[in-house]
């Protein structure tokens, strides 16, 4: 059963085309990824499933309801975390869950079990201004207000963003948490490392869909070799390595250069004899698996290409 | 319900914890007040003159010594030439020159009119009005022991008036005695709800949109109206305590009569801040943050004080100008207030005006809700 469900929605602000001609399908108990670079769409796409947002073009049911006729039945349903950090800064960790408990006209203790895991951790500072908490806490906070009414979907925007990794890393083991609880959850990231957390992802960028699918598939679905080659001038290594004839993609990637050739097969002496003419000694190359960056990338290059 | 009363309870909290609203509550309405209506005023208090006695008689230096009796002029100097006398009203030593001319006691003694000239500082028009009308009923008060005309000679302006055989006497009513204090309280606790009403109400909606905490609450059953009154309450009861307490420091701190219904006052009050407030709201859906929402307010609110009849009468405005304060909420408030207050006015006198402000307030609110609805989707 699709939970959720886009049919053709596009939406432009001015001459923006934020979201085009996108149509997807979130199923119950999915924890399902938007994965995208900054401006791709991800918010726009999240502010019409919290209903903030009516859509140009095509259709959007969020719950089995429509977003723009029955958004008032969709709202008590949905758990939304913006994001901005958006809760009361001048109201303690305690008053902001009792105040969000509230207006969902419920109480703390009434759902206690379903968010004690995460705000167990929180109520050591419950009497903190939220406006004191540190990064990773307060997006704690902000997920704990997010499901105190027991939502049927949590709707997470870039909740990651400008969270330290150990926090993401806990932060992602929770997500999973909750999908145990049977709660769908529909996150967006610009980090593909997160990505291979969900169960399906949607590949955006340019506010269209790349590809829909699980981690896995995606991931096998980059069929050339690739390898990361390294040198301590990144710089002169990537021109270096554009310069050279087979060459088909040259991304950086961290401290490697990923590569892929035109070639079945990659004659490494050949490469290396190519590179050590552009005077780049010690080069190290090693084969790698490719990840969904990788898929991206690739895609990217196609789209762009066409 | 229980939801805009969960609202109320977290606005309550952020305001009490908000460090600066304590002093605004309790602090301004007390330096408003004491400050505003001491310091504002025009009363005539010691204005220096210099001094061209020509006669150096027993008359001139009656008339001189009857000036300096009533407290109003200081006489700074005295000259024997015009000239220097008119390089002190330059330099602004002096606010007017009084000059005696030669035959002044001999005519006075022979029963004859006779003048005296006066040279008035007119750069503020309304000191140099003052001057003139005082120095003349003093001049007046002195003729008239002396049986004879004495004119006062200005310069721009050469009025001769003499004492006639019909005299006409004035009497003040409502503010006997002309205190300006009577006067200028009541405006004064006008001007302080609206700015509660206007600045903090407005502000408040659009800090929700400047921290983002609004895109939360939009996806939260809460209704439009609940979060508005929400929004909207808090304030209201602010403002309304405030007046209670200018009120009261007007009637025991000032002794401001209080001669029509406090309960008037306050259920007129009551729709007043709802209207100030609804236009802080419409301020705050055209912004996206309180700098703007600041500035806009501001530019409303000095247009609304200096047309709204509290240092200026509107009935001296242009016409065109006073067509305009007809738009003026605060012009409004000030009438009915001055009415009530000082003349005992009830609703029979003032209910036109109460209507045209409940007429605008639930417009401006339909606006305004309609408006929230579109930025907020």
């Amino acid at each position: 059963m699709s939970l959720v469900s886009l049919n053709n929605v596009s939406k432009s602000f001015d001459k923006v085309q934020a979201v085009s001609n996108v149509t997807l399908q979130v199923n119950a108990g999915e924890l399902y990824g938007f994965i995208g670079p900054d401006g791709a769409g991800k918010t726009t796409l999240f502010r019409m499933l919290t209903t903030l947002l009516v859509p140009d073009e095509g259709t959007c049911s969020v719950l089995g309801l429509d977003i723009v006729g029955e958004y008032k039945k969709i709202r008590p349903k949905l758990g939304y975390m913006p994001g901005r950090f958006s809760l009361y800064q001048d109201l303690t960790v305690e008053e902001n869950m009792q105040f969000f408990a509230s207006v969902f006209n419920t109480t703390i203790e009434e759902n206690y079990e379903l968010v004690k895991p995460i705000y167990s951790q929180l109520e050591p500072f419950k009497k903190r201004f939220a406006g004191n908490l540190s990064g990773g806490m307060k997006q704690k906070l902000a997920l704990s207000c997010a499901l105190i009414h027991k939502p049927d979907l949590l709707l997470l925007d870039e909740p990651t963003t400008g969270v330290d990794a150990v926090s993401r890393k806990e932060f992602w083991e929770m997500l999973a948490m909750l999908k145990q609880e049977g709660i769908t959850i529909i996150v967006s990231t610009p980090y593909m490392d997160e990505a291979e957390q969900c169960d399906r992802v949607a590949l955006i960028d340019n506010g269209q869909i790349m590809r829909i699918d699980s981690p896995k598939n995606v991931i096998s679905s980059f069929k050339d070799a690739l390898y990361g080659i390294k040198h301590s001038s990144k710089y002169s290594l990537i021109t270096a390595l554009r310069e050279y004839p087979y060459a088909k993609s040259v991304q950086p990637f961290g401290e490697f250069v990923h590569y892929t050739d035109q070639r079945d097969e990659l004659p490494l002496s050949e490469l290396l004899n190519f590179l050590k003419s552009k005077n780049l000694e010690d080069v190290e190359i090693e084969s790698i698996q490719p990840n969904i960056e990788d898929v991206f990338m690739e895609l990217m290059e196609e789209q762009n290409h066409e | 319900m229980r939801i805009i009363r969960f609202l109320l309870q977290k606005e309550f909290l952020q305001i009490f914890r908000n460090k600066a609203m304590l002093p605004i509550i309790f602090v301004i309405p007390v330096v408003q007040l004491l400050v505003l209506s001491f310091a504002a005023t025009y009363e005539l208090k010691e204005a220096k003159f210099a001094l061209i006695d020509r006669d150096q008689s027993i008359a001139s230096r009656e008339l001189v010594s009857k000036l300096q009796a009533t407290g109003y002029f200081i006489l700074q100097s005295e000259f024997t030439s015009e000239v220097e006398a008119k390089i002190q009203l330059e330099k602004g030593e002096v606010s007017f020159i009084v000059e005696i001319p030669r035959d002044f006691q001999q005519l006075l003694s022979n029963n004859k009119a006779t003048s005296i000239q006066l040279v008035i500082d007119a750069v503020d028009g309304s000191v140099a009005n003052l001057i003139n009308s005082y120095v003349n009923s003093i001049v007046r008060d002195y003729s008239a022991t002396k049986a004879v005309n004495i004119n006062v000679a200005g310069l721009q302006n050469i009025e001769q008036f003499s004492v006639k055989k019909i005299s006409t006497q004035a009497i003040n009513w409502y503010n006997p005695n002309l205190d300006y204090i009577t006067y200028m309280v009541p405006g004064i606790l006008v001007i302080l709800v609206s700015m509660i009403g206007l600045f903090l109400s407005g502000m408040n909606i659009v800090r929700e949109r400047e921290i983002g905490t609004i895109e939360q609450l939009n996806v939260t059953p809460i209704t439009k109206f609940q979060f508005m009154v929400g929004k909207l309450v808090p304030f209201w009861m602010i403002g309304m305590f405030d007046l209670l307490l200018g009120l009261a420091l007007a009637r025991f701190g000032f002794q401001i009569p209080f001669l029509g219904s406090l309960t008037t006052i306050l259920i007129i009050a009551g729709i007043y801040l709802v209207l100030i407030q609804v236009l802080g709201l419409f301020i705050s859906t055209i912004t996206d943050t309180q700098q703007q929402a600041m500035f806009i307010a501001w530019f409303i609110m000095v247009v609304f004080i200096l047309m709204g009849g509290l240092f200026t009468p509107i009935e001296s405005m242009p016409m065109w100008a006073q067509k305009l304060t007809l738009a003026n909420p605060i012009a409004y408030f000030i009438k009915i207030m001055r009415m009530v207050l000082l003349k005992g006015a009830g609703w029979k006198e003032v209910y036109e005006m109460v209507l045209i402000i409940s007429v605008v307030a639930a417009g401006l609110l339909a606006v305004s809700v309609n408006r929230y609805k579109k930025t907020s989707g």
